[in-house]
């Protein structure tokens, strides 16, 4: 395959960058997004050009480090499929591909592709875990938990925080991401005791992180790469308003 | 989770004993807990959806009112004098819509700005699969629909721009409203105006009816499909409602 990218190129964080236009010869369909881009970078270096940089680490599809937004989709907007899982048969011979990071302000570009997403590990700090007592393992059937509730806790706990929900969302709203992590663990006993705190920190967090607000497009749910339901976001709405008027 | 690097990005645990205790919702705190509560974004969000309610239960009773132009002018007078005569129950009304337009407003204007500023720099190639023309334009058709409401009340309570409507009194003595809509909407002009207000309000409530079930968490499969059908049928019924007044006027059945 014979391709024609268009990448954007950023130095740093401070400068402004620019899409930038590269031939690329001899892709095979079975190779990854990712590949390409490799094969791309090899033959940068061989010109003594400086490689794009990319976020990438599993590569399985598990992780959520890979981001991309390719012909203005999110991992491509192929439905549950993250960029290193996209492959390029996808992709027609002679194709021209847009490649851009992420963009939302509280998703700074630090160089090419790559963003910076701490962001997102911030509001996980404000809330996202659960406590647990030290001690002997308690045994592992010993809470019982409906199986509807184990499922919708299991389809939140999908969310990989890769960032294609903000990215994607025409307002840049981490909603999904943050909905994702309310729901799971106010769907499980385990997630009771930090409840209403849980949802009311990490709304203000991702408030102050400088995301955007849903105007329910569900764009979010379509680029997901793990097929988060926005049934999640009204989950989280219900726990905010639950947690605000019981004045917790 | 993702984990970064970058250790000097994390930040402490909260601690959230910390937190001042507020007593209950309904509290002494109430209105800065009220405020706070506004200030998040999905609290605007929940406080958009709950006016918003309510501002369609106003439109649709508004609308009501306005089909019994078709019941002839002695229906339509004496609803009209009805109103008038509630007094002091028609200033609270009055005053409570204006509360919950400008909260409607406000909260609009403010979540708009945090969504242009959370995405400052737009992507060179962007292909939306779900936006709507509706639901990309709500702001955009909110506003002329205030425009319009602003528009309205000169036009048909203050009478600013047609002074004469005032003097419009039928036999019984009372304010004669079927007149003044059928002199009003005679002009084409003003009939095109409210014509297509009426439009952009509808597609103002198609996306906005469906989108506020979401806001306020309600999101079933049993009941998806239904409150999908609910916004563009809402934005429907009520632009056809409205609209067929000056319709009727400008095709001669309202005379």
């Amino acid at each position: 395959m014979d391709l024609t990218l268009r990448v954007w190129r950023q130095k740093d964080g401070q400068s402004t960058g620019s899409l930038e236009t590269y031939q690329v010869s001899g892709i095979i369909p079975d190779m990854s997004f990712l590949e390409m881009l490799d094969v791309t970078n090899e033959r940068l270096i061989e010109e003594g050009k400086e490689p794009i940089a990319f976020d990438h680490d599993c590569r399985e599809g598990i992780c959520g480090a890979c981001s991309l937004v390719i012909n203005g989709k999110a991992h491509g907007g192929f439905s549950g499929t993250t960029t290193c899982q996209l492959h390029m048969r996808k992709f027609n011979d002679g194709d021209t591909i847009t490649v851009e990071p992420w963009r939302a302000s509280a998703f700074p570009v630090l160089k090419d592709l790559v963003v910076d997403r701490t962001s997102f590990d911030r509001i996980i700090q404000a809330g996202g875990f659960i406590s647990a007592n030290t001690g002997g393992a308690p045994d592992g059937n010993a809470v019982p938990i409906p199986k509807p509730d184990a499922d919708a806790a299991m389809d939140a706990a999908a969310c990989i925080g890769c960032g294609a929900c903000a990215a994607s969302c025409p307002n840049g709203s981490a909603m999904l991401f943050v909905a994702a992590k309310v729901s799971h663990l106010a769907h499980l006993p385990q997630g009771v005791p930090e409840r209403g705190q849980r949802v009311l920190s990490m709304v203000a967090r991702m408030d102050e992180e400088g995301f955007g607000n849903c105007t329910n497009h569900a764009e979010c749910e379509a680029m997901c790469p793990k097929d988060i339901s926005i049934s999640h976001i009204a989950k989280m709405n219900r726990e905010f308003i639950r947690a605000t008027v019981r004045g917790e | 989770m993702r984990l970064t690097a970058c250790a000097r990005n994390y930040t402490l645990p909260p601690d959230w004993s910390k937190n001042p205790k507020v007593s209950g919702f309904f509290g002494e705190h109430f209105m800065g807990r009220f405020a706070k509560v506004l200030q998040s974004s999905i609290g605007a969000k929940v406080a958009m959806a709950v006016t918003g309610i309510l501002l369609v239960l106003f439109i649709i009773a508004h609308m009501l009112g306005n089909l019994l132009m078709f019941a002839g002018p002695e229906a339509t007078n004496a609803y009209a004098k009805g109103l008038k005569d509630l007094g002091a129950l028609l200033w609270v009304a009055r005053i409570g819509l204006l509360v919950v337009f400008l909260v409607h407003i406000g909260s609009a204007l403010r979540l708009w700005r945090m969504n242009q500023a959370a995405r400052p720099q737009a992507y060179a190639v962007s292909e939306s699969t779900m936006v709507t023309y509706a639901g990309r334009s709500i702001v955009l058709t909110g506003l002329l629909v205030l425009a319009f409401a602003a528009y309205h009340l000169l036009h048909f309570t203050l009478f600013a721009t047609n002074p004469e409507f005032a003097q419009l009194h039928d036999a019984q003595g009372r304010h004669d409203v079927y007149r003044m809509v059928v002199l009003g909407f005679g002009n084409t002009a003003v009939s095109g105006v409210y014509l297509v207000s009426m439009i952009l309000l509808g597609l103002h409530l198609s996306h906005g009816v469906t989108s506020l079930f979401q806001s306020l968490g309600i999101n079933n499969p049993s009941y998806n499909p239904l409150i999908k059908r609910l916004g563009p049928w809402s934005g429907v019924i009520v632009a056809v409602g409205f609209m067929a007044i000056p319709l009727a006027v400008l095709a001669g059945v309202l005379k």
